[in-house]
């Protein structure tokens, strides 16, 4: 763990001892098995909404404590532990990230406050394809008078359904690939033209797809410059991308704890399996990768709190190689587990199949890793 | 706010000191790459060293009285960055061979005060150069089945035995050598840590040549070469406590690039697409190559990345901890990988062995490939160093060691 000052080693402890008692994975299961709609919680969501976890990036003057990405970081990584679903990331990491680096001050004022207390859940509304590609944007935003009309469409938003406020990446002129004429509007959820479609994904979480037929906006729900927005999209799906970093060390270093606790306690041949040598250089090489990818994802988050000039490049760092940590690691939690690991009773499958998803929103390892280089000149 | 502002101060004040110091004429020179001994009879070097051993700067962190400077961890770093900022370098760690890095601490962790005084002002000055006799022909991962052995005569142990690997052994004027004092004791009980001079009629060293051609590994023959009992450092038949310590300054001194730092190094993705070529959008002209290179870089980028942050957890302080094994197998990796991706970059360019159709550069690259398949077995093999993460760190059974 990165040296954390006193709050945010506070908000850890905090995290960590309401998720293991408020919000364990049997809760999840339990929630995954009644399949709601929402796919949270409404009383973890109020809790979380309570202990002021939805004001971490907030400024104060919004009513939130501004104590930055890293401290968000730490509790998305408790959140990842036990797989806790809420839409604490997509309201407020992702969409205030969208408010607070391309909102005007009316914008910020009227939904800030609103994030924080719960009432508004805002998400960032941006894929239309299988694969993750901003500039790729087609759903197109028409000027008309003093209004936009949008039409178009997006997949897999994260809490599509719950979603009050979509922040939706529409484009104003250009073809799909040109990062020029990407925009930003703030669209509610009940807007007249505007459909949700809930998606059924492996991991049990909320996603919608979106449809948008001549949805009209006023000219008010523009964020920032018309068309000029590709460059602070990037930006906020960097915060994102460090984001989810930190949910799946999360998801990873519980998987590992499971791993080693197994290895500590089967016994085969007459011995515990993890005095099998093959089995323990296995750990130790997770062991290693795992201490290498919690680098990188905190480091992102750092980068992002000290403002540094290098943030594209450490997100990237972080989602390509905490991926990839989180891969390897939910599959050898389940071949190191064996049969038990394959039964649906047993846990490892909802670790593995979180991993998956987390691991390819807002680019997979392998888009990372084309970016990086990308940004080092090859 | 006063730390802090003290450590401005010593910054400056260091900055100045090597800038008014620094000979111009050492600038850019290769430390590794040529003897050292002559190096040490260059005047300017001497010099150098001197000045640097006046202040005990070569070895800031050791107590004044041993010829270091008493100085903190945060203040030793100072030290480091600002010499490689003015395009310095220290010359003591290299010309000590094994002193700085790993027989100096030991001592000061083990040594009695008789031991401090006589072993660490010279290495502290970079004037005596220490090699190490730990492995032997039989004795290599398992070091613990040793077989040299060491006879009590009096005011000397005798030794008879041969050590191999001895890095530096032809050229150091002291090495420290774990023998068989008890051969009847279980075989880690037996063992004692004892220090003595090359020059002696029992002592005998033979380079070793590589696949990469000469090298500084050694064999070495002890045939009734004497140690003085006053020279057994930690307890008699307790060496094995000392040599793994030992280890683990070694482990810890291969975390990071040791040695000077080239200057102006090329990065790796420009050298690539010198020798590859770029597609029309700026992108390497070999998609797979670039892929596996983009993955080097990040290997790299988050090796550095938790150097720091051990260091920062460790809040200033450089602990010689378990994680040394980690960041011994991690650089290895990034380092080895990073010379193949060489070769195969260079093609038919990086097959030359020697001759004017290839340039040094790419001559340089085959012998450096060549010589870095040691690193992932020396100072512990990296199925060495997984053994001791899943032991120590993980708290896994041990399996490997019986009697």
């Amino acid at each position: 763990m990165a040296a954390l000052n006193e709050e945010q080693t506070l908000i850890k402890d905090q995290a960590s001892a309401w998720v293991a008692a408020e919000a364990p994975v049997s809760k999840f299961r339990k929630m995954r098995d009644e399949r709601t709609e929402a796919a949270f919680a409404a009383p973890t969501w109020a809790a979380m909404v309570d202990m002021g976890w939805t004001g971490i990036l907030i400024p104060e003057e919004y009513g939130g404590s501004d104590l930055g990405y890293l401290t968000f970081g730490v509790v998305l990584e408790e959140l990842g532990k036990q797989l806790t679903a809420s839409p604490l990331f997509a309201s407020a990491y992702v969409g205030a990230t969208a408010l607070l680096l391309a909102g005007n001050d009316t914008q910020k004022a009227d939904y800030l406050p609103k994030i924080v207390d719960g009432s508004a859940i805002f998400t960032l509304a941006v894929d239309e394809g299988p694969r993750h590609a901003p500039l790729q944007t087609m759903l197109k935003a028409d000027a008309q008078g003093d209004q936009y009309v949008l039409s178009g469409s997006k997949t897999l938003v994260p809490e599509g359904m719950a979603a009050t406020h979509f922040v939706v990446v529409a484009r104003n002129s250009g073809s799909a690939g040109d990062a020029q004429g990407l925009s930003l509007f703030i669209v509610p959820s009940d807007a007249p033209g505007l459909t949700r479609t809930a998606i059924t994904t492996m991991d049990s979480r909320g996603y919608a797809a979106l449809q948008f037929n001549d949805v009209a906006v006023p000219a008010s729900a523009l964020m920032g410059p018309a068309g000029q927005t590709a460059d602070v999209l990037d930006e906020v799906l960097d915060r994102a991308r460090a984001g989810l970093g930190a949910e799946m060390l999360g998801v990873g270093a519980q998987a590992f704890a499971m791993t080693l606790d197994y290895l500590k306690t089967r016994k085969q041949f007459g011995a515990v399996i993890g005095s099998f040598q093959a089995l323990g250089h296995r750990a130790a090489e997770l062991f290693s990768a795992m201490e290498l990818a919690r680098s990188c994802g905190e480091a992102a988050l750092q980068e992002i709190d000290g403002q540094s000039n290098s943030v594209a490049k450490a997100c990237s760092l972080s989602k390509a190689k905490v991926g990839d940590f989180v891969h390897e690691m939910s599959s050898q939690l389940i071949q190191i587990h064996g049969g038990i690991g394959m039964t649906d009773e047993f846990d490892a499958g909802l670790y593995l199949k979180r991993a998956r998803v987390l691991e390819g929103l807002y680019g997979n390892p392998g888009f990372h890793r084309d970016r990086y280089a990308r940004l080092m000149g090859f | 706010m006063t730390a802090k502002n003290d450590l401005q101060e010593f910054r400056a004040e260091v900055a100045d000191w090597v800038q008014a110091n620094f000979p111009g004429s050492l600038k850019g020179l290769d430390l590794m790459s040529e003897s050292p001994t002559q190096k040490g009879a260059s005047g300017d070097l001497t010099t150098w060293r001197k000045k640097l051993a006046d202040k005990g700067w070569g070895t800031p962190t050791w107590p004044t009285q041993y010829g270091g400077a008493g100085l903190s961890d945060p203040e030793a770093k100072i030290i480091r960055q600002e010499i490689a900022k003015a395009g310095a370098f220290n010359p003591i760690p290299p010309l000590t061979g094994m002193g700085v890095t790993m027989v100096g601490p030991t001592i000061l962790e083990y040594g009695t005060d008789e031991q401090k005084a006589k072993h660490l002002p010279g290495i502290a000055s970079g004037e005596i150069r220490w090699c190490l006799g730990l492995s032997e022909p039989n004795a290599g991962s398992d070091l613990a089945s040793l077989a040299t052995k060491a006879v009590d005569d009096g005011d000397v142990f005798v030794l008879n035995g041969q050590k191999i690997w001895t890095s530096g052994a032809h050229i150091s004027q002291w090495c420290g050598a774990v023998v068989r004092t008890d051969p009847k004791a279980r075989k880690r009980d037996g063992i004692s840590f004892v220090m003595l001079p090359m020059d002696q009629p029992g002592v005998e060293t033979r380079p070793i040549k590589l696949i990469a051609g000469s090298s500084p590994f050694c064999e070495t023959f002890f045939n009734d070469a004497r140690a003085d009992k006053s020279d057994l450092l930690g307890d008699l038949n307790d060496g094995w406590s000392v040599v793994k310590r030992l280890l683990q300054h070694e482990r810890q001194s291969q975390t990071s690039s040791p040695g000077v730092p080239k200057p102006e190094e090329e990065p790796l993705q420009e050298q690539a697409k010198r020798y590859v070529g770029t597609l029309e959008d700026g992108s390497l002209a070999d998609p797979d190559l670039r892929m596996r290179l983009v993955r080097n870089l990040m290997d790299a980028e988050a090796h550095k990345l938790t150097v720091s942050r051990i260091t920062a957890e460790a809040k200033g302080k450089i602990n010689v901890s378990a994680s040394a094994s980690i960041l011994k197998n991690s650089m290895t990796r990034v380092a080895q990988t990073k010379a193949e991706l060489t070769l195969e970059m260079m093609g038919s360019q990086g097959i030359g062995w020697e001759g004017s159709q290839f340039s040094d550069e790419e001559l340089n690259s085959v012998r450096e490939w060549l010589f870095g398949r040691a690193m992932s077995i020396y100072g512990g093999s990296a199925e060495i160093q997984n053994n001791i993460i899943s032991k120590n760190i993980l708290g896994l059974p041990e399996t490997t060691q019986q009697g």
